[in-house]
């Protein structure tokens, strides 16, 4: 075990951890702004990479290859959202058959192969793992994407602060008491669970363009790494995250930290195949430790004196 | 201001579980009318104000609010016209959400939610005032999570929320009950306050018969899904406790008797 392996690895790690913090800010918008799992996304994060991908080879410029995969995202969560709300299928439910359906669907885009390159010599990509050491700073990957973070997560304190934003979180936070103040509960979740999905099929597009290619399998255990970044956020830096982009921003820091995690055990010799059940085993224990502090370890207080 | 025309409501309907919970109501309402609502379990009471409200539509029926036919329109629609406060606390808040945050959300219940800013400074300034009539120092508390807030002040900046933007009917679902006595009584003084200030048109629901008397101009009594007793102005006021148990006996007793024909 070489500990300069491991250093090198680094930069990479919080790349790709990034891309993964705006895919995870997607499910917070979800998961916790909505109450809602939605496991559309891990259709979503090989949709959006597919999308750019497939557009960029065929030769469209970035920006619009961009564009279109977040609004292919939004497409996604607009059917997963009606699926929920018009039909009346539980969430997880309707997210898991608009994902199955994605499986299809990202084939069809992929012209019916299971992985798509992209070649970073021949075009423009905006994010790639060649450009992490040696380049100069506004070509350097983390520095990209730590821009497209800071962007988002501007947009998205703006966002949620609006009438609209605010109706979004009053569905999550109590769906009766909306209705009762005129809110449209089943609008805004679809709403909710549109950006939500466009933002992962945003991370997917460049991740993508990240790794140089386009995979069938990309998205798979998506919800899982999103869910890990939501919760390594929120027990490390919970106490300090008051404000609405800070609790965005420790998502994003969680997703790094995943990512680093990831490539140390790595270097102490873990089999790659064995990571999803790692991340797997990690994810329940971190959803079962505020249950279990509850059921276990609730301090009864002894009976008053003044009964004694 | 409300009018209930033959509302009919079946829940689970062919099943073991089929319970007939409104088998014709009808009422009119006029503007400003205060209306105390009694009856036992299962009567109805909260059955009619959820039907009014649009909780799920009625089985048939006609329910027409200052003019308008609202009978098929769904719930969020329908809020334009309402303010509702319910039974339990959590209800009528969002935990999770400011108290200003709150206020906001109902400031604008009936109007589009657009992307011009959730809250602004003048509205804050107008909150803190409307805050100061419930006396509980939320004034100073603006930017609290309601989670925070005891049951009492729930409730009472529920029924702020509901009144904020005037409706034209007050649903009040047994909003006290959950309550201890002091915060049940400087809830119901609020919401009198409230009621008379505004001149509003307002239901209220109540397992208390001293308050439903001393309550309102008016005062209905429900038993098993229809009004069987509405008597307003000099009559109620007149109305003593005993009254209304020898009321209920009367109806319970009627249904005791029966019970004994159909054995025999």
């Amino acid at each position: 075990m070489n500990i300069g392996s491991l250093i090198n690895a680094l930069p990479g790690a919080c790349a790709q951890g990034l891309i993964w913090g705006i895919m995870a800010i997607g499910v917070y918008i979800t998961y916790k702004i909505l109450d809602l799992a939605d496991l559309t996304v891990d259709g979503t994060m090989c949709t959006g990479g597919a999308v750019c991908v497939m557009m960029m080879l065929s030769g469209h410029s970035l920006p619009v290859s961009l564009i279109c995969a977040f609004l292919v995202g939004m497409l996604a969560g607009l059917v997963t959202g009606v699926l929920h709300t018009a039909m009346g299928i539980p969430a997880i439910l309707a997210g898991i058959l608009t994902q199955l359906g994605l499986y299809s669907i990202n084939l069809r885009i992929m012209l019916g192969k299971a992985n798509q390159a992209i070649n970073v010599n021949n075009y423009p990509l905006i994010v790639s793992l060649r450009n992490i050491r040696g380049v100069p700073i506004y070509k350097n990957a983390i520095f990209v994407v730590l821009i497209f973070v800071v962007v988002i997560i501007a947009i998205l304190y703006w966002f949620f602060g609006t009438e609209l934003g605010c109706a979004i979180r009053a569905t999550g936070s109590n769906p009766n008491m909306s209705r009762a103040q005129g809110i449209n509960t089943d609008l805004n979740k679809i709403l909710g669970l549109m950006l939500s999905n466009g933002l992962v099929a945003l991370a997917s597009a460049l991740l993508a363009q990240y790794q140089g290619f386009v995979d069938v399998n990309m998205g798979r255990g998506a919800i899982v790494i999103g869910l890990a970044a939501v919760i390594i956020g929120q027990v490390l830096f919970g106490k300090f995250a008051r404000n609405f982009a800070f609790k965005l921003a420790a998502v994003a820091l969680g997703a790094i930290i995943y990512y680093l995690v990831l490539q140390f055990v790595l270097w102490l010799g873990l089999n790659a195949n064995d990571l999803k059940l790692l991340s797997a085993t990690v994810v329940a224990i971190f959803l079962a430790i505020p249950y279990l502090k509850k059921k276990y370890f609730t301090k009864v207080k002894k009976g008053g004196s003044g009964n004694a | 201001m409300l009018k209930l025309i033959g509302i009919k409501k079946t829940f689970n309907p062919g099943t073991v579980n089929e319970k007939r919970a409104l088998v014709g109501v009808d009422l009119t309402l006029n503007e400003g009318d205060f209306v105390t609502v009694i009856g036992g379990n299962g009567a109805g009471k909260s059955t009619t104000l959820n039907a009014i409200a649009g909780v799920w539509p009625v089985d048939e029926g006609e329910i027409i609010i200052d003019g308008v036919n609202v009978t098929r329109l769904p719930e969020y629609k329908r809020a334009k016209y309402l303010g509702r406060v319910f039974q339990d606390p959590m209800t009528g808040t969002a935990a999770s959400m400011q108290i200003e945050e709150n206020l906001a959300l109902a400031s604008r219940r009936g109007l589009p939610r657009t992307l011009k800013s959730g809250i602004n400074a003048a509205e804050r300034e107008r909150y803190k005032d409307k805050l100061k009539i419930l006396d509980l120092g939320l004034e100073d508390r603006l930017t609290t999570k309601v989670g925070l807030l005891s049951g009492g002040q729930r409730q009472a900046l529920t029924l702020l929320m509901a009144t904020l933007k005037k409706p034209k009917l007050l649903l009040l679902d047994e909003h006290t009950a959950a309550l201890d006595p002091k915060t049940a009584a400087k809830v119901l003084e609020a919401t009198d306050k409230i009621i008379a200030r505004d001149n509003l048109t307002a239901i209220m629901i109540t397992h208390n018969m001293k308050d439903a008397i001393a309550h309102g101009n008016r005062l209905i009594m429900m038993h098993e899904g229809r009004i069987i007793y509405d008597v307003s102005g000099e009559e109620k006021s007149r109305l003593h406790v005993s009254d209304l148990l020898q009321k209920f006996e009367q109806v319970s007793g009627d249904e005791f008797a029966n019970d004994r024909m159909m054995l025999a």
